[in-house]
């Protein structure tokens, strides 16, 4: 039997269907998840499930009750979710695009992050926060934004980004089964990807980075989006007779430092491509990290592609000349030999 | 409440020119010439203009993401505008801001703004210079029937009570946010009534009355301008077009739709008011047809001709000084 291949919304969708079969305490909200609340010729159905259509059909199969719309008032819904989440329910609330977390941002870092530990460990915060990242679409500076860096920098949050469908699926299910509050990065470009997803429900470890390419002359440690443009500067760096490891950590927080440490033992050598600005981010991080734990391992500086310490331009040409491209990676990686 | 003739040419002018720009926008964005997310104006002409119809350009605006009305009301070149929604360098933020981003400080003119509920805190800090430098500028704080579910709009309509600035709240209520119906994700009926607890007047009219519109701006505004502090003006309008470009819009009730699109429509119920009673001539108001469908071609051809940005405007205007 062929394997069966869905999208990169398919598998979340039904990573969140398979779990709100699984577990009745599983509910989700936020703006247009459903859409068309109350209106009497959509008979219940949805008009929207979520404006990339992430949650459609959830609505339909689990009710009102548990698929909610809300109001656009981030700081009420998403506090409200870890008020839920602190007292047994356990919510996948959806910021529709991770700029929007401005609005909401107390709710978060002062709230939902610390709550467990100013608690002394008598509360718990099982939430999941989906949210859409990334340029490429042309949706200029508040709406484009990638802002896991921001979010892997505040104790008590864990942070997800997937770059496959099959990784989805089973990082949002480990996600709504962890006790913790986990933010879940969308790439906004990823609605074309399809790959092979098993149709039961699996879960895939925090903390375990997966070897996307094995290779042996360059570790090409990418994030989200930059797992694709790895692999195609990896295609490229082949024909320039090198090898490349793309690694893919998965998740940011918690982070998987021995699978890196042990591929740039085997390389020597170390990109970091991250969609981030340039200051402060996963990439400073981990190369701060493979500095002091990694250092003699080293044949050569440790590079990072990045996008540039500049908000998200409109205009195409300055949207693309921005984003970080295979073609940056691979020529970041060149730049080691 | 008379309005004064030019006025009267002006105002058609100005709703089509909205109309004709937006219908425009809707067509090239279909033909993949404008990138990115549009969220079109059109049906809900009447607000923008017969509110604008009060100001000058010293006087301040906040927007939203369907900002384009608004901006042609306060008098921004469509030219710059529309090659800023091409993403060109003669765009009017030099194409780095887009369709969601579109400001022009020397109309007062303080952004479009693609987060919900962002403007109206803003308002509060044009009003604020107004009162402090003691000058009678206003500010108009546009916001949807979503927004007014945002605290920052909440917080905002207390301090502009406290501070007596010079505001008019003006809720554009187009009966959705999204998909999702004014009725669903508002506590009151009439989002007006919020006025009461921030102790301002508020008052609900039909937005697609130009001159409701403008008879309750003319208030409002003259009550800021006189040092009054703000008011709270909701519009009851409707969108012609999705939410944005791509949208189904099965939410929305077909026969509704329709007839918003037709009796209810704004210009439409602006001619019919004013042709019977000799105010415009049908020869004037063709006039301005022409004058506006000229108008929108040449932008258009403006804003296909002009060359994108050089890349390097990737790193310029970040900081004034770095
Ligand atoms: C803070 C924030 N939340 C959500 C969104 C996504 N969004 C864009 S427009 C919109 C609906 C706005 O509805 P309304 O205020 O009624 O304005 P309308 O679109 O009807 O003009 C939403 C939810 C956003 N841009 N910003
Ligand atoms: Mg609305």
């Amino acid at each position: 039997m062929a394997e069966r291949e869905l999208n990169f919304g398919e598998a979340l969708n039904e990573a969140m269907r398979q779990e709100m079969q699984r577990d009745p305490k599983v509910v989700i909200m936020g703006e247009d998840v459903a859409g068309g609340a109350d209106v009497d010729h959509l008979e219940g159905d949805d008009a929207w499930g979520g404006v990339l259509g992430v949650t459609k059909g959830l609505v339909k199969e689990f009710g009102r009750s548990r698929v909610i719309d809300t109001p656009i008032s981030e700081s009420g819904f998403i506090g409200a979710a870890v008020g839920a989440a602190a007292t047994g329910l356990r919510p996948i609330a959806e910021m529709m695009f991770v700029g929007f977390m401005g609005v909401c941002f107390d709710q978060l870092l002062n709230q939902g992050a610390k709550l467990r530990y100013m608690f002394g460990g008598k509360a718990k915060v099982p939430l999941v926060i989906r949210t859409i990242c990334g340029g490429g679409y042309r949706a200029a500076a508040q709406h484009s934004q990638v802002l896991h860096s921001l979010f892997t920098h505040i104790p008590g949050l864990k942070t997800v980004v997937p770059s496959t469908p099959y990784d989805a699926k089973g990082l949002l299910i480990s996600a709504i089964r962890d006790d913790d509050l986990v933010i879940f990065f969308e790439d906004i470009t990823f609605g074309g990807i399809k790959g092979v997803v098993p149709e039961e429900d699996y879960t895939i470890p925090f903390g375990k980075a997966d070897i996307k390419r094995a290779g042996e002359d360059v570790t090409i440690v990418a994030i989200g989006k930059m797992v694709h443009h790895s692999l195609t500067a990896a295609t490229e760096l082949e024909k320039q007779g090198k090898s490349a490891e793309v690694l893919d950590p998965r998740t940011l927080s918690p982070f998987d430092e021995e699978t890196v440490l042990e591929s740039v033992e085997k390389t020597g050598r170390l990109v970091i491509a991250d969609e981030s600005h340039p200051r402060c981010n996963v990439a400073t991080d981990i190369a701060a990290m493979v500095a002091d734990k990694g250092f003699d391992y080293l044949n050569a500086p440790i590079k990072m592609v990045s996008a540039p310490h500049t908000p998200v331009p409109f205009s195409p040409p300055l949207e693309d000349h921005y984003l970080p491209n295979p073609q940056k990676i691979s020529e970041a990686a060149l730049g080691l030999f | 409440m008379d309005i004064p003739k030019d006025k009267l040419l002006w105002i058609y002018e100005r709703m089509q020119l909205i109309r004709v720009f937006e219908t425009r926008v809707s067509t090239e964005f279909g033909k993949g010439k404008i990138p990115g997310f549009v969220h079109l104006y059109a049906g809900e002409e009447a607000v923008a203009v017969g509110i604008c119809a009060h100001l000058t350009d010293a006087d301040y605006m906040t927007s939203t993401h369907r900002g384009h009305g608004h901006c042609v009301a306060k008098g921004v070149d469509v030219r710059g505008m529309m090659a800023e929604l091409f993403g060109k360098a003669t765009g009017i933020c030099k194409g780095k801001g887009g369709s969601m981003h579109i400001a022009d400080m020397d109309k007062g003119m303080l952004g479009a703004n693609g987060i919900v509920g962002g403007g109206p805190p803003l308002a509060c800090g044009s009003g604020l210079t107004a009162k402090t430098n003691g000058t009678d500028q206003v500010t108009i704080c546009f916001f949807g029937d979503g927004a007014s579910e945002q605290g920052t709009l909440h917080e905002s309509l207390n301090l502009a009570a406290i501070w007596k600035l010079p505001i008019i709240f003006v809720a554009e209520n187009n009966g959705y946010a999204e998909s999702t119906p004014a009725h669903y994700h508002c506590s009151v009926e009439n989002i007006a009534d919020r006025a009461a607890a921030y102790n301002m007047p508020g008052v609900t009219i039909d937005g697609n009355d130009l001159f409701a519109v403008y008879e309750s701006a003319h208030e409002a505004v003259a009550r800021a301008r006189a040092g009054q502090g703000p008011s709270l003006l909701e519009c009851k309008t409707y969108r012609h077009f999705g939410h944005f470009e791509g949208d189904a819009q099965t939410y929305k009730i077909a026969e509704e739709n329709e007839k918003y699109r037709t009796e209810l429509d704004p210009i439409k119920r602006f001619k019919d008011a004013v042709l019977p009673r000799g105010l415009i001539s049908e020869d004037e108001l063709a006039a301005i047809d022409q004058r506006v469908n000229a108008a929108i071609d040449e932008a258009v051809t403006f804003a296909e001709d002009s060359p994108f940005p050089e890349v390097q405007e990737t790193f310029t205007d970040v900081y004034v000084n770095y």
